[in-house]
């Protein structure tokens, strides 16, 4: 905050348009999913620069990230922000929960005074919460027109510059190597407390051999066991979402399976050079389960799947997923009684 | 999203031309580019490009497009906690977004 602007209902507090340190390290929290959850800020009435009655008023949610991404966009504008609750969840997750709604934008309109405040009767909504905001319901709940600006909050100037019309290109969705790459850490993060029981579960089942239990064996093939869950959750949350565009198959199921495959042929051959075919081929079978299932958790975080192709995947993805699992169980379980 | 295709023939998503009156708004709001204004009538123009977002349904005025309405964005993880808590009999936040 850098103060505030004085207007026709109170001063309203004014925002930089560089994120500082604090901002950014906030920002490394939340894309780590070590403090996603509480990343919000207070809804209400913002501004950047000294917007008069006819600037014009964006909307965005009161998730910190969202908040950042489009006032860093912002600079040498000056322009009313609109910051409605939506429970700390970004503008395209909210807009699908039904959170971002007209009903939420007439209600925060009405506690900030906006008609007080702006001459004009127009609010720009971000293109990603139309999935929650009927533009024609919001004109007759709050008297305020709907006009939808661009995705990406990047194109906002340009919007604006071009009399409130947006490109084909700016309507756009992209998925490029940068905005998969963001969303790497939350995936692996959301996963570590299945890892964790994972690898004890592994440890527990490894030290099971011809001479009944032995504390040795658990710790040698414990770590191998829990070095190829490790390694499944690098292929399937690291590598798949990375190569996403050239992997075979269109069923992220299918694409983690492949990854899977290549990541156990080459743990297999790298880090179990003296293990026998039958434990080599278990902990193949498990990498490819493993990574499969991660490739497949993945689809939540893009923006192209929908939720009857997600079902259908998964109607052949987790079957194939379980059989993997199974059979790598069996030959991992079997394997020191063959030797 | 021309590199990004998902699965063909799994989206659900239907026009009825009858009831569109021709305002454009699912042209504007498709994240995917799915319609374009034809004889001032809309028309889906790459149905498997549809991720089910539901932008165009909501903002039809004359609900003349219908689109998967099970709520929720397509995602694995949802499923399957929706099944958990299905089986365990209580609510719980199914989504992690």
């Amino acid at each position: 905050m850098t103060g505030f602007t004085e207007t026709g209902n109170g001063a309203v507090p004014q925002v930089k348009t560089v994120l500082d340190f604090k901002d950014q390290l906030g920002t490394l929290r939340a894309r780590s999913g070590i403090a996603r959850n509480q990343y919000k800020l207070n809804p209400g009435l913002y501004c950047v620069g000294s917007p008069t009655p006819e600037s014009p008023v964006l909307v965005t949610a009161n998730y910190k990230l969202s908040f950042d991404a489009l006032r860093k966009e912002l600079t040498d504008l000056a322009v009313w922000i609109l910051v409605i609750d939506t429970r700390g969840i970004n503008v395209w997750c909210a807009a699908g929960k039904g959170t971002f709604s007209a009903n939420e934008i007439a209600l925060q309109v009405q506690r900030a005074g906006l008609e007080k405040i702006v001459s004009h009767r127009e609010l720009i909504l971000p293109q990603f919460a139309a999935s929650g905001v009927a533009a024609y319901q919001l004109k007759k709940k709050c008297g305020f027109k709907a006009i939808f600006g661009p995705l990406r909050a990047k194109d906002i100037p340009q919007f604006l510059q071009n009399s409130n019309k947006a490109d084909e290109k700016m309507r756009t969705v992209t998925f490029s190597f940068s905005e998969r790459l963001v969303l790497v850490p939350v995936e692996i993060v959301l996963v570590w407390k299945f890892f964790v029981l994972i690898t004890v579960i592994s440890f527990a089942i490894s030290g099971i051999g011809q001479e009944i239990y032995s504390l040795q064996t658990m710790l040698t093939r414990g770590l191998v066991a829990g070095g190829a869950t490790f390694s499944a959750i690098f292929a399937g949350a690291l590598l798949m979402p990375i190569l996403l565009p050239w992997l075979p198959g269109r069923q992220f199921w299918f694409k983690g399976a492949v990854v899977g495959a290549f990541s156990g042929l080459a743990y297999v051959l790298t880090i179990m050079t003296g293990a026998g075919i039958v434990e080599k081929a278990g902990i193949w079978f498990w990498i490819v389960a493993a990574s499969s299932y991660m490739a497949m958790n993945f689809t939540g975080a893009t923006p192209f799947t929908s939720l009857s192709g997600v079902e259908k995947e998964m109607r052949k993805g987790l079957p194939a997923q379980l059989i993997c699992t199974i059979a790598g169980l069996c030959l991992w379980i079997t394997a020191p009684f063959l030797g | 999203m021309k590199d990004f295709r998902y699965i063909d023939g799994a989206a659900i998503l239907t026009l009825n031309k009858e009831a569109c009156i021709g305002c454009g708004m699912c042209v504007t709001v498709c994240p995917h580019r799915i319609f374009a204004l034809q004889d001032k009538k809309a028309k889906i123009v790459d149905l498997n490009a549809c991720m089910e977002c539901g932008a165009c349904a909501t903002n039809c005025p004359t609900e003349a497009i219908f689109v998967n309405p099970d709520n929720g964005c397509g995602c694995a993880s949802m499923i399957i906690n929706s099944w958990i808590s299905k089986v365990r009999g209580k609510q719980v936040n199914v989504c992690s977004c």
